[in-house]
């Protein structure tokens, strides 16, 4: 042990993968942001009464949970500028794959969520003279919300350890920046200081979703 | 105030109804009744535009929500007319369908707010009235899911009564409560009917049927087999389809 026992060191170890850290958390943090609003707008073309929308939404969906993600950043990384003639930065190929990847989860849920939600609170809502999309954003959408919480904290959970996979494409994230640095100092130790940090990360998703249940608890459905 | 005309809906092959006209002028006070199955739901909600119907019209206030064009069939007004027109009508459903994640109050301003443009505290005052009227001015802070389904189904009146619907449906708004529960929200019913308001109540409650309505109908396999006062329809010179119908139900 040179690290785990000697505090300085340790905070030095740890400021060294401080890149890798900021890399993984903004990875994490642009994939929620794009791939929820995504996910919903997924799931309502996939409940689409056209075939020609829900069709194609449906082979997304399986083609994005039915392939490795760890493929999809490949294909997103080489692919995208051999065929569109663009080059993607590693980081922007890495989050808009995890937010293709992660939307299709997503949407499944949301899909099960809304379809979850009894008939008669739309036909009351319609008597009322409520639009549709009045019906969807102020009385299915929060009830929605409370009914997924417990599915979606269980992806995202995921999505913290699944930033790792951004190291295959080169991307210097925590899990990268780890590698280095045990192989720079020859100790598996800085391994060992990247698992920590996404199990702090976790115990903070955790806490945020606690927080959230309580705040649907005031009713019950 | 409310015509309908030669109304026939079915569903895929089965014919629900057949042909079925009423009207129900201001203040009047009408119950429907007949054999689950009959058709008795499907009428309601085709009045209150939750199904559409084949052939036919539906006329409210004078203004036609479908009007059978020159082959039959129904033809509908366009959605914002359409939906204002549908505004003159309310329904209250079997199992109250409140909006859970809403307080009491918020279920009856919502809606007030959202579909009726009224102020916040135009619509709060309106709703702490219907509330008080209801006996349940002490509920509105509640969740739904603390109350209990009479006091469910009082809520319901309350947030139909807060959109100023010139009819109001009900479709067996007792059904799913025990005989004490059915008594307050029946109790509710017949107080409106005293302020002369204008209702359409499918019923299995014969006594209720009997006291409050102006007017019975009997409804059979999708048609209106019996249209009269509550007396006669009810009453000792019952005609015999009426009479095998309310020997099986026990009254
Ligand atoms: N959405 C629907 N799809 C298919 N059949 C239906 C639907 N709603 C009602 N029905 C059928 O229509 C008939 C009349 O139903 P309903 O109007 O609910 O009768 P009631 O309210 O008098 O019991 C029943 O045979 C029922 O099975
Ligand atoms: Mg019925």
């Amino acid at each position: 042990m040179k690290y785990f026992n000697n505090p300085e060191a340790f905070i030095r170890l740890v400021l060294s993968m401080q890149d890798g850290m900021t890399a993984t958390l903004t990875i994490f943090a642009l994939t929620l942001v794009f791939s929820i609003p995504l996910g919903m707008v997924i799931a309502l073309l996939r409940m689409s009464k056209h075939r020609v929308v829900s069709a194609p939404i449906s082979l997304y969906i399986l083609v994005m949970r039915g392939t490795p993600l760890m493929l999809q950043l490949f294909a997103v990384y080489f692919a995208i500028p051999m065929f569109f003639g663009v080059n993607l930065d590693r980081m922007t190929a890495t989050i808009l794959a995890f937010s293709l990847n992660y939307a299709a989860y997503f949407a499944e849920i949301f899909r099960g969520g809304i379809m979850s939600i009894p008939v008669g609170q739309y036909e009351a809502s319609s008597v009322l003279g409520f639009t549709p999309v009045q019906t969807f954003f102020h009385i299915v959408l929060p009830q929605v919300v409370k009914r997924v919480l417990l599915p979606v904290s269980n992806e995202v959970i995921t999505l913290v350890k699944d930033t790792s996979l951004a190291n295959i494409i080169a991307v210097s994230e925590l899990f990268r920046a780890a590698k280095n640095e045990a192989s720079r100092v020859a100790s598996v130790e800085p391994l060992f200081v990247a698992g920590l940090f996404y199990l702090l990360m976790n115990g903070a998703v955790t806490l945020f979703f606690s927080w959230l249940n309580n705040r649907f608890a005031y009713y019950k459905d | 105030m409310l015509q309908v005309q030669n109304v026939a809906k079915a569903f895929g092959t089965q014919d629900v109804l057949r042909g079925v006209s009423l009207r129900v002028s201001r203040g009047e006070v009408v119950a429907i009744i007949g054999r689950s199955g009959s058709g008795k739901s499907t009428l309601l909600r085709c009045i209150n535009h939750l199904e559409t119907i084949d052939s036919g019209s539906i006329i409210i206030g004078g203004e036609a929500m479908a009007q059978s064009d020159a082959s039959g069939r129904a033809v509908y007004k366009k959605d914002a007319e359409l939906r204002r027109i549908c505004l003159k009508m309310g329904l209250v459903f079997q199992d109250y369908n409140l909006f859970p994640h809403y307080s009491v109050l918020k279920n009856l301003v919502m809606p007030q707010v959202m579909v009726l443009g009224r102020s916040r505290a135009q619509a709060k005052e309106k709703a702490l009235a219907l509330l008080e009227k209801v006996g349940l001015a002490d509920k509105a802070d509640e969740y739904p899911c603390n109350l209990s389904g009479g006091q469910c189904q009082r809520v319901a009146i309350a947030r139909a009564l807060a959109m100023d619907p010139e009819i109001l449906c009900f479709d067996e708004p007792t059904s799913a409560l025990d005989p004490q529960l059915t008594h307050e929200v029946l109790s509710v019913i017949r107080q409106l009917a005293d302020e002369q308001r204008t209702m359409i109540v499918v019923t299995h409650e014969m006594n209720f049927a009997r006291d409050v309505a102006d007017r019975v109908i009997y409804m059979e396999d999708g048609v209106i087999v019996e249209d009269g006062p509550a007396q006669q329809v009810l009453g000792s010179e019952r005609s015999a389809a009426v009479r095998a119908f309310v020997g099986e139900s026990g009254y």
